[in-house]
């Protein structure tokens, strides 16, 4: 990876509820290159979206962020809310999960994709709705100018998604945030969100964090891929590289749970055991209580991400050397509810 | 806009549910000890007048003739006779109505003023300190009687100091506005309690909405934000909560004429009674039926126009 | 963000069970006190009351505040604090009263017919509609019109209007948790209509309606202090706080205290059933 448009280093973010500290983010380190597809998976409560909130500055409206966020040489986290403004959606856009409660049911489609020009642009009415009109076709919802004086509701659950798509992008961002932006939606639809997604962002040369529960979709957009643990990252690395050769128990442990090449009716393999509570993680590594290779230091002592060669980063005592041993060892626990995978069939 | 269609199906809706409030209205007198001629009539009913009634009510007729003709009788704007007011029940009420209409106006007006900017600023600041103290005074306010409440104006701002007139209606817009000033503003102490406490709430869930995450994630203005984002979605829950409210404000106006011996329905209410004056009874709940009613209806086009997802296409 | 899960396995150094977090706020607290002050003083008035609130003094009629009389007398010598005090009699039984009939009337109803649906269902539906046309305050004096002034009427009267309210409350909770698997898995495994509806339903459908209850309570002892203002619940001479501001009104620049502690009683009582009521809404319900 050459020259990095986002280094984010060190990053936390903690949330106080009620009395209760939920460390939802610690020490996050990653970087994004100009054009590069980045993939963040990890079951739900990992964290994945809470980085991509912290990196964008919604975050700290709701708790404490810390570390830095370097956006093209500058730490976006000392900028005021004003200054932060002018980065969000034109520098940095971000897409949610749900197309159906992210749009505002009350105004316009046209009337949410004009105002993020207006925010940002010097572009008068006239462009501006010449420019929307270019959004909504580039991201190919049929007879655009028609549908501009549409209300969300009158769009499908994919159109919706594409409109969001269309207004993150409308400024011409040079990365985006998109948030699990197909979990939503129906499989076929899943598919041609995630090529509009990346023919986009190779068409505009723009850096994409995708989050997603799924190493299937990992598999087929991303260029790089960082799994998160319970607010940690614990592996990334190119994605071909790790998806290849997984050191991360957990790593193992997801791919296994995705269906493919599985004979049909064999029972679908799930990572054993649930995360652990935010408000009350082990002292040691948080993975320690659903992992095969479980030993002493790794309840007593966190192990630290650290690089191991090859761009690749780790953060585990007994890491994986070789698929093969794996299986046999960690598969032993067949899954009583494929809840992941079904979710992943795309 | 709404549409004709939506309207008049509204409307066909409000058919059976009237059938059940003029049920319940028609077995209420029913439901008094003894003859209902004499009730009705009063004590001092000659047998003439008591004869008329029965024929009029069909009281020797099986139980359903008598509800079809009270039906019709209602339907005809025949509501009977006021024992106290010895004149047509439908004229009464129609000369207290505006009074009463005003005093709900006004009170809505002002509880929209109390509740909706301290709702916002509740919301804005959840948790913190502003937001404690406002949900506290009217958490207070909520356990707060009305007729206490109108006590206390009435006898400080009215009679001490001489502020506020204390009692009547006067003439013309203005004097309304100075007559019913108190008495709106006891209304207005309780209603904008529940008002703002729900609307704080809808705030928070506007604020915390995907559609408003989505928004800051584009980089608009918080301006903008609230302006455009949060408050036309807090608008819709401002009117529905006000239009379901409505049942609490009348009796909350029911219970401040009686205070400020504001002569209005409510006032009439129990003037008639303590008169035992049934048919002025049966005809001010029917009025009060109609008028929430109308309100429900109201509430429903307000926000059908409002809220495109509503709008039939 | 989602929910988060407790795990039980891990050590937890400081994990809050909702229980400690609920009894944590003061709210909620406060309002237990309240609540639990208010029923003693219902239970024995006697004990707390130096005087019989009925007994007549016209030596020391209408009296400032004092030793004797802490909140004065009133135009007939009563002493006022020991009306106040046996008011809470009367007040906190409004406050059960006439709640739980209509708890009790509404829970069934709202089961059955949200259970069972069909006709009963669809008649419940408009009789709903036809009762919250009318102003709650309305409905209530007009069946207290029909059947004549006093307490019991009074508890009769909105019994028969407020028992909607629970019904609509308990039927929309019941078709809630039909959606839910353990109600569907009930039905698999064959388990009678009765077993479903008060072993399954019922205890997981109650939550809300017992919320709503502990407002209704506060807004019964308000609607019936109120009635015994205008005149139509409690009647004179028994000491009830809507008939005692009723009995100061007219003294209320010469002697404010005798128709401001009333108040303050029914403001701090309401206020406590509604603290406990918020205190159990964050106890019972589960939050995101």
């Amino acid at each position: 990876m050459n020259n990095p448009i986002l280094e984010v280093q060190g990053l936390s973010t903690t949330f106080h509820r009620g009395g209760v500290t939920l460390p939802a983010l610690r020490d996050v380190s990653f970087n994004v290159g100009k054009g590069e597809v980045l993939g963040l998976v990890g079951e739900s409560g990992s964290g994945k979206s809470v980085t991509l909130r912290s990196v964008l500055g919604l975050a700290r409206r709701y708790g404490e962020v810390t570390g830095q966020v370097r956006w093209q040489g500058q730490d976006l986290t000392g900028l005021s809310e004003r200054e932060m403004r002018h980065i969000r959606g034109r520098e940095i856009a971000m897409i949610f999960q749900e197309p159906m409660t992210s749009l505002n049911p009350l105004l316009t489609v046209g009337r949410q994709l004009t105002e993020t020009l207006k925010a940002h642009t010097d572009l008068n009415r006239r462009a501006r709705k010449d420019r929307a009109i270019e959004m909504l076709d580039l991201v190919g919802i049929p007879a655009a100018a028609s549908r501009l004086s549409d209300y969300p509701h009158q769009f499908s659950g994919g159109m919706r998604q594409r409109v969001m798509i269309a207004i993150a992008l409308a400024v011409g961002p040079q990365l985006l945030l998109a948030d699990e932006p197909t979990t939503a939606l129906d499989v076929t639809i899943q598919a041609q969100i995630l090529d509009l997604i990346l023919k986009l962002s190779q068409d505009m040369d723009m850096g994409v964090i995708l989050v997603t529960h799924d190493l299937g979709v990992v598999a087929q957009t991303c260029d790089r891929v960082a799994v998160m643990y319970a607010g940690r990252i614990v592996e990334q690395g190119a994605v071909r590289q790790v998806l290849k050769g997984p050191r991360h128990p957990y790593t193992v442990g997801l791919m296994q749970s995705v269906p493919e090449g599985v004979a049909p009716r064999t029972q679908l393999y799930s990572v054993p055991g649930t995360p652990p509570s935010l408000a009350a993680l082990p002292q040691g590594c948080a993975f320690a209580p659903r992992c095969a290779f479980v030993s002493g230091p790794c309840a007593a002592q966190r192990p630290e991400l650290e690089s191991v060669g090859e761009g690749r980063e780790l953060a585990c005592f007994h890491p994986v050397e070789a698929l093969d041993g794996v299986a046999s060892k960690a598969g032993a626990h067949p899954a009583s509810s494929p809840h992941m995978t079904e979710e992943s069939a795309a | 806009m709404a549409s004709i269609q939506y309207i008049l199906k509204r409307l066909a809706l409000m058919v059976p549910t009237f059938f059940l409030v003029m049920v319940i209205i028609f077995l209420l007198v029913r439901f008094l000890p003894g003859d209902p001629a004499t009730a009705i009539a009063g004590d001092r009913a000659s047998d003439a007048d008591l004869a008329a009634i029965r024929d009029r009510l069909g009281l020797n007729e099986p139980m359903w003739v008598q509800f079809w003709l009270f039906l019709t009788n209602t339907l005809q704007g025949d509501l009977g006779r006021s024992i106290l007011m010895r004149t047509e029940v439908v004229d009464v009420i129609f000369d207290r109505l505006p009074t009463t209409a005003f005093l709900t106006l006004y009170a809505v007006g002002l509880s929209i003023a109390i509740a909706g900017p301290l709702a916002f600023v509740a919301a804005l600041n959840r948790g913190r300190w502003p937001d404690n103290l406002i949900r506290t005074v009217f958490q207070v306010g909520l356990s707060m009687p009305v007729f206490y409440i109108g006590l206390v104006l009435l006898t400080f701002l009215g009679a001490q100091l001489r502020w506020f007139p204390v009692g009547g209606y006067g003439e013309g817009f203005w004097s309304h506005m100075y007559h019913l000033f108190l008495p709106s503003v006891t209304v207005a102490l309780y209603t904008s309690a529940i008002i703002m406490r729900n609307l704080r709430s809808a705030i928070i869930e506007v604020l915390d909405a995907e559609y408003v995450q989505f928004a800051r994630a584009k980089g608009l203005p918080d301006r903008l934000i609230l302006g455009r984002h949060v408050l036309r979605n807090a608008l819709i829950s401002t009117v529905t909560l006000l239009g379901l409210s409505i049942g609490n404000l009348m009796s909350g106006t029911l219970v401040t004429e009686t205070v400020f011996a504001v002569p209005g329905l409510g006032r009439l209410m129990l003037e008639a009674i303590f008169a035992r004056d049934y048919p002025l009874i049966q005809g001010l709940t029917l009025t009060f039926a109609v008028l929430v009613s109308l309100v429900f209806l109201l509430t429903d086009l307000f926000q059908s126009s409002l809220d495109p997802r509503m709008r039939l296409s | 963000m989602s929910e988060v899960t407790v795990n039980t396995t891990s050590n937890a150094p400081k994990r809050m069970t909702r229980a400690r977090l609920a009894l944590a706020k003061p709210g909620f607290l406060l309002g237990c006190a309240i609540i639990g002050i208010s029923t003693l003083l219902a239970l024995f008035p006697q004990v707390f009351a130096p005087y019989d609130p009925n007994f007549i003094d016209y030596l020391a009629v209408r009296q400032p505040p004092s030793w004797a009389h802490p909140f004065g007398t009133d135009s007939l010598g009563r002493d006022a604090f020991s009306r106040v005090i046996h008011a809470y009699s009367v007040n906190m039984q409004m406050a059960v009263l006439a709640t739980v009939f209509a708890l009790v009337i509404g829970v069934v109803v709202g089961a059955l017919v949200g259970y069972y649906r069909g006709i009963a269902d669809m008649i419940f539906g408009r009789v709903v509609d036809a009762v919250i046309t009318f102003p709650f305050l309305v409905l209530v004096i007009a069946v207290v019109a029909v059947l004549g002034p006093g307490l019991i009427n009074m508890y009769i009267a909105i019994t028969m209007v407020g028992w909607v309210y629970y019904a609509r409350l308990m039927r929309a909770e019941v078709i809630a948790q039909m959606g839910n698997d353990y109600a569907a898995a009930g039905l698999v495994m064959g388990y009678s209509d009765r077993r479903i509806i008060f072993r399954h339903l019922l205890p997981n459908a109650i939550t809300p309606v017992v919320i709503y209850w502990m407002t209704d309570m506060a807004l019964a002892i308000l609607l019936g202090s109120s009635l015994g203002y205008l005149g139509l619940g409690a009647q004179p001479p028994q000491a009830e706080w809507g008939v005692l501001i009723a009995e100061g009104r007219n003294f209320i620049t010469t002697a404010w205290w005798l128709s401001l502690m009333p108040g303050i009683a029914i403001v701090l009582t309401g206020l406590g059933f509604s603290l406990i009521g918020d205190g159990l809404a964050d106890l019972l319900r589960p939050r995101g």
